[in-house]
């Protein structure tokens, strides 16, 4: 059953990240995207990991592809829709994603340690406590941290987008 | 009946291939910034399928911080990008060449 569902999440989702690069429209793009990032969460909750399934909800599609739709609302994307990939000699960059997508399936598929499929210590129902007490205990000073750094990207971020010189 | 690692792997690594040709190839700056969001999710996927691979909690814990530098960098990116369009009116990306004077 769980391969069933992994199957479908994972093919509604690359279907999506193919929209959302090759879609002319950038509020197609930004649509295929929270698209896109459903699957992600659900895929999330089959690896059994409720807490990122919530928080990648509300984090991508409620704050950042908001953000992102207003910031297209608000500039006049008409110009840019015409021409949708890069001018000139794409080859360099072809050949390099074909590299690195044959690189890393090479690996994956190589290596015999992924294909086991070993039954990971099943949880007791206690482990959001768990994690909490994790992320509190001993990540607390790199939780602190990012805190402060989302902090400064929210000030930052004002102060850029503010009228007249700053 | 639970999906194998290398599963999860294997559409990280789609995921990922995607979000680097839409960051080399596209010439919209909003679509290559979608594309970085969904680079940094593909490997969030990573993270999440090692962690339960191994029982451990720190793939999640890595996750959410990934999540949370992802909507800072978000949200200065776009700030840059309101003050640039104010400035030049486009949105290409070949157009951005005002750092190189």
């Amino acid at each position: 059953m769980g391969q069933g569902f992994f199957l479908l999440f994972a093919t509604v989702s690359v279907i999506a990240a193919l929209t959302v690069v090759v879609a002319r429209n950038p509020v197609h793009s930004a649509l295929a995207l929270m698209a896109c990032f459903l699957q992600i969460s659900a895929i999330f909750i089959l690896l059994d990991a409720p807490l990122p399934a919530v928080i990648q909800i509300f984090v991508y599609v409620g704050a950042i592809m908001v953000l992102f739709l207003f910031v297209i609302m608000m500039i006049d994307v008409r110009e840019a829709v015409l021409q949708r990939f890069l001018p000139g000699g794409n080859l360099p960059a072809l050949v390099l994603l074909v590299l690195l997508g044959v690189e890393m399936f090479a690996l994956v598929l190589w290596s015999k340690r992924f294909s086991v499929v070993e039954p990971a210590a099943v949880g007791d129902g206690d482990e959001i406590r768990k994690l909490s007490t994790t992320l509190f205990a001993d990540y607390l000073l790199p939780f602190e941290a990012a805190s402060v750094v989302l902090l400064a990207a929210l000030v930052g971020a004002i102060v850029l987008a503010r009228k007249g010189e700053g | 009946m639970m999906a194998p690692l290398s599963w999860y792997i294997v559409l990280g690594v789609v995921l990922f291939v995607i979000g680097a040709a839409g960051v080399l190839l596209r010439r919209n700056i909003l679509v290559v910034l979608m594309s970085l969001e969904l680079l940094l999710n593909s490997v969030n996927i990573n993270f999440i399928a090692f962690g339960r691979q191994y029982g451990d909690f720190r793939g999640q814990i890595f996750a959410i911080f990934v999540i949370a530098i992802t909507a800072a960098e978000v949200a200065v990116a776009l700030g840059i990008l309101v003050a640039f369009v104010r400035n030049k009116s486009t949105l290409k990306v070949d157009d951005v060449t005002m750092m190189k004077g």
